[in-house]
């Protein structure tokens, strides 16, 4: 089985989270709860790094846009990074695009956050 | 001279952990159809979202009841029918979400309608409030590798 892992580092004050796995309705509440820890944490700057996740569903991509409006009020974001072009797919499907920063690499995402 | 069919039937019990081996089962009977990586995952995505459509609605969270799931194979066109006998629902207020204003106003949920839609090119849904639903969706296959219903 090759389920799913979230791993949390801070770079600098910024709140990496290395997904792992496959993120569907089952494995969804572990994402949950690790954005959610890192608002309790009052850490609103986040960059999430899918370079190890091989599989997403709606119920993963669901999980962003429950915390999105929280994070940007208290002036964070949740930057996207690493996405194989299976995954990216799958948010351009549903025009996840243009809501949320998505780069290329966690390097350029964090730069970007350095700049705002 | 009749088509070549080949019928797969296949009942999982209804909740979330079955949904990766539920993927990879039907992938792997994708594959075999003849269908390359783009349209197997495509496949995959759209069986999933109707699956945990079951286990989140139809069964409200999970239970004992299975999912079954029928695979018709011919030589156009690869057809699942995701079934369930949860709660059902009325087909005529399931709405495909406008994706514009949900983006805007930042929802959660309700996207697997609209991904099965996508993604597939046929989608029916047939309920009975109380008594349960059959969602059934085809995939044309098209001139990639010929459809091989293999004998």
């Amino acid at each position: 089985m090759e389920g799913f892992e979230v791993t949390h580092r801070d770079d600098s004050g910024i709140a990496v989270l290395q997904l792992k796995g496959f993120l569907d309705a089952h494995t969804a509440p572990t994402l949950e709860s690790a954005l959610q820890n890192c608002i309790d944490e009052q850490k609103f700057k986040i960059i999430v790094n899918f370079e190890d996740l091989t599989y997403i569903s709606s119920a993963g991509l669901g999980v962003f846009m429950g915390f999105i409006e929280e994070v940007r009020e208290k002036s964070g974001d949740i930057k996207l990074s690493n996405m194989s072009a299976k995954i990216f797919r799958v948010f351009d499907l549903l025009g996840f695009p243009a809501l949320y920063d998505i780069l290329d690499k966690e390097e350029e995402a964090k730069s970007s956050f350095n700049k705002q | 001279m009749p088509r070549k069919q080949k019928k797969y039937r296949l009942k999982f019990p209804g909740q979330s952990d079955n949904l990766e081996i539920i993927r990879d089962t039907v992938s792997r009977i994708a594959e075999k159809a003849g269908f390359d990586e783009d349209n197997i995952n495509m496949i995959e995505l759209a069986v999933d979202e109707a699956c945990a459509n079951v286990v989140k609605h139809a069964f409200q969270g999970g239970g004992n009841k299975p999912i079954d799931l029928e695979i018709i194979v011919d030589e156009k066109k690869f057809t699942i029918v995701v079934s369930d006998r949860g709660t059902g629902f009325d087909v005529n207020k399931l709405k495909r979400p406008d994706m514009k204003e949900y983006l805007s106003k930042k929802r959660v949920g309700g996207l697997g309608i609209h991904i099965i839609h996508t993604l597939m090119d046929e989608v029916q849904f047939e309920s009975v409030p109380g008594k349960g639903t059959h969602v059934r969706m085809s995939k044309f296959i098209k001139n990639e590798k010929k459809s091989t219903v293999k004998t």
